[in-house]
């Protein structure tokens, strides 16, 4: 970005509103807003302490498991969907209510039928991630162009070597696109999750700290939570990058 | 018929037969629920020859290609090759697509050897194979590249080189240099002349250009739109030893042009 004739560095935006924050948090105006530096001291202090850090197994197991069955059941559904008219007539009406759905809603009521724990968590990311995942697996199979699976056909391959070879090969990308929007889903999943379960992991501290105004630490966790979803999220794009080449040439 | 390069030419025919035919489509008709696409298909292609199906769009030049290559059914009637009637795609037969259909995802040696990866033929036997035949495209030094890398004209080379490689008797192309531009095309239409002596193959080739079908044809046929019926069949008699420039200058070369053009003028709005 350049302003006036001068390049202006990418962080700078970032860097400002931290310098006005900071000014706010020095001035004291509200309690709300400590200043960014005793929030950065809060949290190189929080990550040291065994609470945050059997708080973060506890997520991080949740997050892990969650996503790990929304992959293994979103993908094969989505694929299927995309290929059996069946299914996609008798899945397709739930999966695209399900994905706009406002799924937080339904978190006490997988309080009561799982309990306040880790499960209720783990099924909470499995709702938020497997829809999106679904869905674009499904886009992804139905958009393999005709004349590859013609191609296939004249050179003699069979059903399943063409479903292997070329429709899975061909829906790829879109299939790691929704697992890539699946996985920032997750961070919601279990943030929401836990906020709402609020015994276990990181909404049992946001619980503590917002209830005892330790604002330092309700804004360290949030801001390491903010940098893990974005640091994940560019993860899995660096991946599709790596094959984007063929999904953008077709 | 006073023009000698006519050798033979008939109008309304419904059987066209030769003395050695490896495709023989008997009394072929298709419909796609009420729309009749082709209606009593009788042709038979000779063993070696390059033979056009040529019309405008939508007389079913495409879908008869397709049927002879078993990716459609027909609707009634009978394709045989070498003399046995086939109901689906087979190894004697290959297909070059229109948009290349070729796999993104792999370099132009896998897309190459891909036919014969699917018959089970061994890597670097496949991959030995494929490379003569990206040679003989014209395509050597580019067997790590990928489609997109390639332009156009290169890529549909890929696509010619991936059905030569399966060593199939027939090649079946579907207007393979419709998406190339047009100094390649010419090029292109040089190379499939050069392809046809060296390799001793039968082409069918769906075209809706009169020039090019003219141009790398032994024998045109000529369909009618909706329901597609043959209308006509011509046979160029081209005199291919001379340059290229002077065939496209030769006055029997352009007189079976006009030829075909008035008959299919009257399909033209």
């Amino acid at each position: 970005m350049t302003l006036f004739g001068t390049r202006i560095p990418m962080m700078t935006s970032l860097i400002f509103w931290l310098l006005v924050w900071e000014i706010v948090g020095q001035l004291e105006l509200m309690f709300l807003i400590p200043p960014v530096t005793s929030i950065i001291a809060a949290g190189i202090d929080l990550v040291q302490t065994g609470s945050w850090q059997s708080a973060s197994m506890i997520t991080l197991r949740s997050f892990v498991y969650g996503m790990a069955l929304s992959i293994v059941v979103g993908v094969p559904l989505g694929v299927l969907m995309g290929r059996v008219k069946v299914i996609d007539n008798i899945c397709g009406l739930w999966v695209n209510m399900f994905v706009s759905a406002p799924l937080s809603a339904l978190v006490p009521i997988l309080m009561i039928l799982f309990g306040l724990g880790e499960t209720t968590v783990f099924v909470t990311v499995f709702l938020f991630a497997v829809w999106i995942i679904v869905l674009d697996a499904r886009a992804g199979v139905m958009q393999v162009p005709t004349s590859l699976v013609e191609m296939g056909r004249s050179y003699g391959a069979s059903r399943w070597t063409i479903f292997t070879k070329i429709i899975l090969l061909s829906a790829l990308p879109e299939i790691l696109a929704g697992i890539r929007i699946g996985l920032i889903r997750g961070v919601k999943g279990v943030v929401i999750g836990q906020i709402l379960v609020s015994v276990i992991g990181y909404g049992e501290l946001f619980e503590l700290y917002s209830r005892n105004f330790d604002m330092e630490r309700f804004w360290a966790l949030t801001m390491l939570l903010f940098v893990v979803a974005m640091l994940l999220s560019a993860g899995v794009e660096h991946f599709e990058k790596r094959i984007e080449y063929y999904a953008g040439a077709r | 018929m006073a023009n000698p390069a006519l050798a033979r030419s008939s109008a309304g025919v419904t059987a066209v037969t030769s003395n050695d035919p490896v495709v023989q489509v008997c009394d072929v008709c298709k419909n796609y629920r009420d729309v009749e696409a082709l209606r009593g298909i009788n042709l038979e292609f000779e063993r070696g020859k390059l033979t056009t199906l040529l019309g405008p769009s939508g007389c079913g030049k495409t879908t008869l290609l397709k049927i002879i290559a078993g990716l459609v059914p027909a609707t009634s009637g009978e394709i045989r090759v070498n003399g046995r009637a086939v109901t689906g795609p087979g190894p004697e037969r290959a297909f070059v697509f229109q948009d290349f259909a070729l796999m993104p995802w792999a370099t132009v040696l896998r897309n190459v050897a891909f036919g014969l990866e699917l018959k089970g033929v061994v890597s670097a036997e496949r991959n030995r194979i494929a490379r003569r035949y990206i040679e003989q495209v014209g395509l050597a030094g580019f067997e790590e590249k990928y489609p997109h890398e390639l332009s156009g004209g290169m890529r549909q080379r890929v696509g010619i080189a991936r059905a030569f490689a399966v060593n199939a008797d027939v090649l079946l192309l579907d207007e393979p240099f419709s998406a190339v531009d047009e100094q390649n095309r010419r090029k292109f239409q040089e190379d499939l002349l050069r392809l046809v002596e060296q390799e001793k193959k039968t082409f069918i080739f769906v075209t809706h250009s009169i020039e090019e079908a003219v141009y790398v044809s032994d024998r045109i046929v000529l369909l009618s739109p909706r329901p597609g019926r043959i209308s006509q069949v011509i046979d160029p008699m081209i005199d291919r030893s001379a340059s290229p420039d002077d065939i496209r200058r030769d006055a029997g070369y352009l007189d079976v042009v006009e030829e075909i053009w008035q008959g299919l003028r009257q399909y033209a709005e």
